[in-house]
């Protein structure tokens, strides 16, 4: 019999188009076009199941395995570094994990930079890179008004478009990764599901080659 | 279930491992709790475990709860001793839990064969970690890889460490087009970049993906790595082992194996229970001669599974009333136990126990039973 092969996927307008790519390589789910408030959706007969997540937690649960694959941004898999397989880049959802501030922040003022993000693990990387002594600011959201308010001299973040950054009268400095969506695969349903996990992989860069 | 099995998973998995290597040869090797951090302060590239809990002694001495088996097992293997020596154990080791503010206890039991290892003895091992997943699950699946493989395809790259590094992360996680893109952006032949690539996305039964292995081969590293790939694979089919599927995105630290390294897999546990490999570099820097190849089964794991919850707490409930016999009741259970039963001897009136038998002795001579 066929394995089933659950599928996480990250809440909001990115989790959608991915559920798009899977619907158009043939593992459909039509009650998730419904529209309520379940999380968790089943095809019978495709034997795949869907399920809606926090995209921040779509790796865990593919990473212990409650998720045999899943969508994941890159930012979240260079932040918590999960043991997972990324099996192809999605090439959508693309932004860029950038250093961003007013004009000049980066000059060297003597003493370590201040860095606000969401992303400690990337920052600090990034930095330490440039050999430069640093503060990290840990914060879960509206990271643009840190340097405003002066908690700190820069910001590493995601930029899309970079009308947030303009509107709070910030620069993007440097680019830090480009970032785009990722089929992510946990690293033991990939050898029991092999077939199943293959399929949808190779489905997947099929289509994306295409485009 | 029987009386006397362990009620743990864990538990019995010790005492079947132990069992089935003690069949082998493999003579069971003690340690004490604590070695001196020193010790593993010197062998720290060998440690797979980052954090290590010390502990000062009375005298002022620095003291490690043991984070690994392996390097006092290899410690331990006196100049002189013949070899081949064929160890085994089952200690608990202690190591940082994932978020890396506290610790536990890892219940491991696993062996090592130290001396000159040749096909015989990879295979010996190979074959004992196979019924090891065999003997914890009906279904399960051991990858093999060979460090070889991919430390010659890097070295091959000539990029600095920093960035061969990078590559094995990628081939790590199956990350192919990051692969690619890092070795169009360093300027690493196409050719070798495509094998690269193949390499890390390459898994399967070894009958199926050896011929693809061989298509790898492009210096002498690899080379004999594909050679004794092929022989391991052919020698386990031919002695009627189980298949072993191919995985070369397994790559621990290259520093410590130098040859095969396998991890084993159970269906329902997303995390590998068993993981060994050759490390030959250990003996080397401890100044031993010979090699040495081994295994480690994470056997705490098993208890994450869980057990059926059993029907009954006990197999004969014996009930007493206020005024029951003592002895009459004493008595009673010593014959029921004797005869390999559980017991549980309650008031006539404490609450429920599911029982498959219940027995109420009541005051003072005559016996009830029922269903």
């Amino acid at each position: 019999m066929q394995d089933w092969i659950s599928v996480a996927l990250p809440k909001g307008r990115l989790g959608e188009k991915a559920y798009d790519l899977f619907e158009r390589i043939g593992f459909g789910c039509p009650a998730i076009r419904e529209d309520n408030r379940k999380l968790i959706f089943e095809n019978e007969a495709a034997h795949v199941r869907y399920f809606w997540a926090k995209p921040s937690d779509v790796a865990i649960y593919v990473e212990r395995g409650a998720a045999d694959v899943g969508v994941a941004g890159k930012d979240i898999l260079l932040e918590y570094a999960p043991e997972v397989y990324e099996l192809c880049d999605l090439a959508m959802g693309k932004c860029r994990m950038m250093v961003a501030g007013c004009p000049g922040a980066l000059r060297d003022s003597g003493r370590a930079l201040r860095v606000a993000t969401k992303f400690p693990h990337i920052a600090s990387a990034y930095f330490a890179a440039q050999s430069r002594d640093i503060d990290i600011i840990k914060l879960n959201g509206s990271i643009e008004i840190a340097p405003l308010l002066g908690l700190s001299d820069v910001i590493v973040d995601i930029v899309e478009t970079g009308t947030t950054l303009k509107e709070n009268g910030l620069t993007p400095l440097e680019t830090v990764v480009p970032i785009s969506a990722r089929f992510i695969a946990n690293k033991v349903s990939y050898k029991f599901k092999n077939a199943r996990v293959r399929e949808m992989q190779e489905r997947l860069a099929a289509l994306i080659a295409r485009e | 279930m029987n009386a006397s099995a362990p009620r743990k998973r864990s538990e019995r998995a010790i005492l079947e491992l132990t069992a089935l290597y003690a069949q082998y040869g493999y003579r069971e090797f003690r340690m004490s709790k604590f070695e001196e951090y020193d010790f593993y302060a010197e062998y720290r590239n060998f440690l797979q475990a980052e954090n290590i809990l010390t502990f000062h002694d009375p005298s002022g001495k620095l003291l490690a709860l043991k984070p690994d088996i392996t390097l006092s097992i290899v410690r331990s293997v006196k100049e002189g001793a013949p070899l081949p020596q064929r160890l085994c154990y089952s200690e608990t080791v202690y190591r940082a839990a994932g978020d890396a503010h506290s610790f536990r206890e890892i219940p491991q039991v696993g062996l090592e064969y130290i001396g000159d290892i040749g096909l015989y003895a990879t295979c010996e091992v190979l074959s004992l970690a196979q019924d090891s997943l065999a003997a914890l699950s009906r279904d399960f699946i051991m990858d093999v890889s060979h460090v070889g493989l991919a430390a010659g395809l890097l070295a091959e790259t000539g990029l600095p460490m920093h960035t061969q590094a990078a590559l094995s992360s990628c081939i790590r996680a199956k990350n192919a087009h990051e692969l690619a893109a890092l070795c169009r952006e360093n300027s690493v032949n196409p050719t070798l970049a495509e094998k690269l690539v193949r390499l890390s996305s390459l898994y399967g039964p070894s009958d199926a993906v050896l011929q693809e292995v061989r298509t790898l081969d492009v210096n002498e590293a690899t080379h004999a790595a594909i050679g004794e790939l092929t022989s391991l694979c052919e020698t386990l089919s031919h002695a009627g082992c189980g298949s072993v599927n191919l995985d070369f995105s397994l790559l621990n630290d290259l520093s410590y194996y130098n040859g095969v390294i396998f991890q084993g897999f159970l269906p329902d546990l997303h995390a590998c229970v068993l993981s060994g490999g050759r490390y030959d570099s250990l003996l080397r820097k401890m100044h031993k001669p010979g090699g040495a190849i081994g295994f480690a089964v994470n056997v705490g794991l098993l208890d994450g599974l869980g057990t059926p919850p059993e029907a009954y707490d006990t197999d004969v409930l014996l009930l007493l009333d206020a005024d029951t016999d003592a002895a009459e009741a004493l008595a009673q259970a010593r014959k029921l136990t004797a005869e390999g039963k559980r017991v549980c001897v309650r008031q006539a009136e404490d609450g429920a126990v599911r029982a498959l038998k219940t027995l109420h002795i009541s005051a003072p001579k005559t016996m009830g039973q029922k269903g």
